[in-house]
């Protein structure tokens, strides 16, 4: 779905003229239908990947395919925006309309899809998300975790390959943010849409079936949350906090506790743990 | 401060004025005024007068959102009339000497003067009609189509109406950051109340800087999220809401010409 051939990105900053590189030949493969969480601490970098993925910035050095498209061509760049959207942090600055069907309508306009086709994919989308209610309410009026899903059924509305979400959750409350990891999850798992998800909430990257571990502009882990997860002190040298989970669980490992070490979901946890527990009633 | 901040003065309803096609609407509140400032007979007055009163009654919109519109005109109104009363030439019907000065009124000047009242006053209830009955986003887009066809000669008329609307759209997101500004630099001992209007205005920069500045940045932000939507201006672009003419609107393309029309013969016969 998406490549990266040592992609390589450099800025010149204007205080200093030194060029300053993000990062140097990355090689990143991600799947179609997969869902991809990239971590990192503040100024790894992931945002500037995630800008890549859509032909907002072009690589400096190496190559960005999307579905086989090379994002230096011009051409081909409202082709490459189509197929894998972007769903921005803030949710007040990435909304353009001050009415819901409006919001989600925008991307197809600009497309040059036919009016009554528009008219279908904005109430698929919002269906999709449920906010099919809110279709002619006022976007001021919805509350941050409403607006982030308005904000995916505006991309959704393309009917995009991928949908990359550069922070989604990092100004809602934790409803909202359940609200939209929730919605994100579907899309994967009933849509089949590439997800790719950056973020620094380790919860939220737990979903995931693959997390990258960004640090500095290189990938420092690749693997399964559960792999990922288990290098507690590793991710804390890369300024990242491991799920709560896992910290109890390895906390209780190292206490002594005979209990799996690679359990990274609340559920998972608290079955083991009440197993665990009733063993012990039981003696 | 800016919580009760309304958006134009749009009153939603459901009268056969506010279901009027917007880009209608605006031509013919166009013509309005046109025809407002082109006629000079009384009789052609009594009759723009009676037409626009049959409309504002079709509003089914409260009187007094009327008058307030007319509220911020009054001062001018009355100025406008009061020199056309007193300063027209012609026959004479009442004067006064004051300290040398003669104050005169007379009958052209009375006759001005309550034509420049009329005029005044039906322009802007005209154009309230148009604004209590239309919402700013059907505003935009007929603004869009009235002025599209000017993109002949290079009038950028879907840039303007997005700008429109993008402005409308962010009217409460600004207005509740100021608010917020507000509060914080007064949690800090600002004082945006006390002091002349000098002292006042002056205590107005704290917050209009980060104001300012966050709106350079939300400004920037959504340039990204419309880029990565695949924006590219107005060429080739569709809309969801098509705007269709009805019955309704030929009816009243229909009455208005006819008014037209009978305006215009009385003009001329009278």
């Amino acid at each position: 779905m998406i490549k990266t051939e040592n992609l390589t990105y450099s800025y010149s900053s204007y205080e200093d003229e030194v060029k300053k590189n993000v990062f140097e030949n990355l090689n990143i493969e991600i799947k179609k239908g997969s869902f991809t969480a990239i971590l990192g601490h503040n100024g790894c970098g992931k945002s500037t990947l995630a800008k890549h993925f859509n032909a907002i910035l072009l690589p400096t050095g190496g190559k960005v395919y999307v579905s086989g498209m090379d994002t230096k061509d011009e051409d081909l760049v409202f082709e490459i925006r189509k197929d894998a959207g972007m769903v921005f942090q803030n949710p007040d600055n990435q909304i353009v309309a001050a009415i819901v069907e409006d919001e989600v309508a925008f991307a197809p306009e600009n497309l040059g899809i036919p009016s009554g086709e528009i008219r279908k994919r904005v109430d698929d989308s919002l269906k999709v998300v449920g906010m099919s209610e809110f279709s002619g309410a006022s976007t001021a009026g919805l509350s941050g975790g409403q607006k982030q899903r308005v904000a995916i059924a505006s991309i959704l509305a393309m009917e995009p390959e991928c949908i990359i979400l550069d922070e989604p959750t990092a100004m809602l409350d934790p409803r909202g943010r359940k609200e939209v990891i929730s919605t994100i999850k579907m899309l994967n798992e009933n849509k089949n849409i590439t997800v790719i998800l950056i973020t620094h909430y380790m919860d939220e990257a737990v979903e995931a079936d693959r997390v990258i571990v960004m640090h500095k502009g290189n990938v420092m882990m690749d693997g399964e949350p559960k792999e990922v997860f288990s290098h507690a002190e590793e991710l804390k040298g890369f300024g990242l906090d491991v799920p709560q989970v896992t910290e109890l669980t390895h906390n209780l490992i190292e206490m002594g506790y005979e209990i799996p070490s690679d359990i990274i979901s609340i559920d998972e946890c608290a079955d083991v743990l009440i197993k665990y527990l009733k063993r012990g009633l039981n003696q | 401060m800016f919580k009760d901040i309304t958006i134009g003065q749009y009153i939603a309803g459901k009268s056969v004025v506010h279901k009027l096609d917007a880009r209608l609407k605006l031509i013919l509140t166009f013509l309005f005024i046109i025809i407002l400032f082109v006629v000079t007979k009384p009789s052609s007055y009594f009759f723009l007068t009676l037409a626009t009163i049959l409309v504002i009654l079709m509003t089914k919109i409260p009187l007094g959102y009327y008058l307030k519109g007319l509220k911020p005109m009054l001062f001018i109104i009355i100025f406008t009339v009061f020199i056309n009363l007193f300063l027209t030439p012609g026959d004479v019907v009442w004067q006064l000497n004051v300290f040398g000065l003669t104050a005169k009124i007379t009958l052209q000047g009375i006759k001005m003067g309550l034509i420049i009242l009329l005029r005044l006053t039906l322009l802007v209830c005209g154009t309230s009609i148009l604004t209590l009955t239309t919402s700013p986003i059907m505003l935009t887009d007929a603004i869009e189509a009235v002025l599209s066809p000017l993109k002949v000669i290079k009038v950028p008329a879907h840039e303007i109406a997005m700008m429109m609307s993008i402005a409308i759209r962010f009217i409460p997101t600004i207005a509740e950051e100021a608010d917020k500004i507000i509060k914080a630099q007064k949690a800090r001992g600002a004082d945006f109340e006390s002091g002349n209007i000098i002292m006042r205005a002056k205590a107005m920069i704290p917050l209009l800087v980060p104001l300012f500045v966050s709106a350079f940045r939300r400004a920037d932000e959504l340039a990204t999220a419309m880029d990565s939507r695949c924006y590219h201006g107005g060429a080739n672009r569709t809309r969801m809401k098509q705007m269709k003419l009805c019955k309704t609107d030929y009816m009243a393309i229909i009455y208005c010409g006819a008014f037209i029309v009978l305006v215009a013969i009385i003009g001329y016969i009278l």
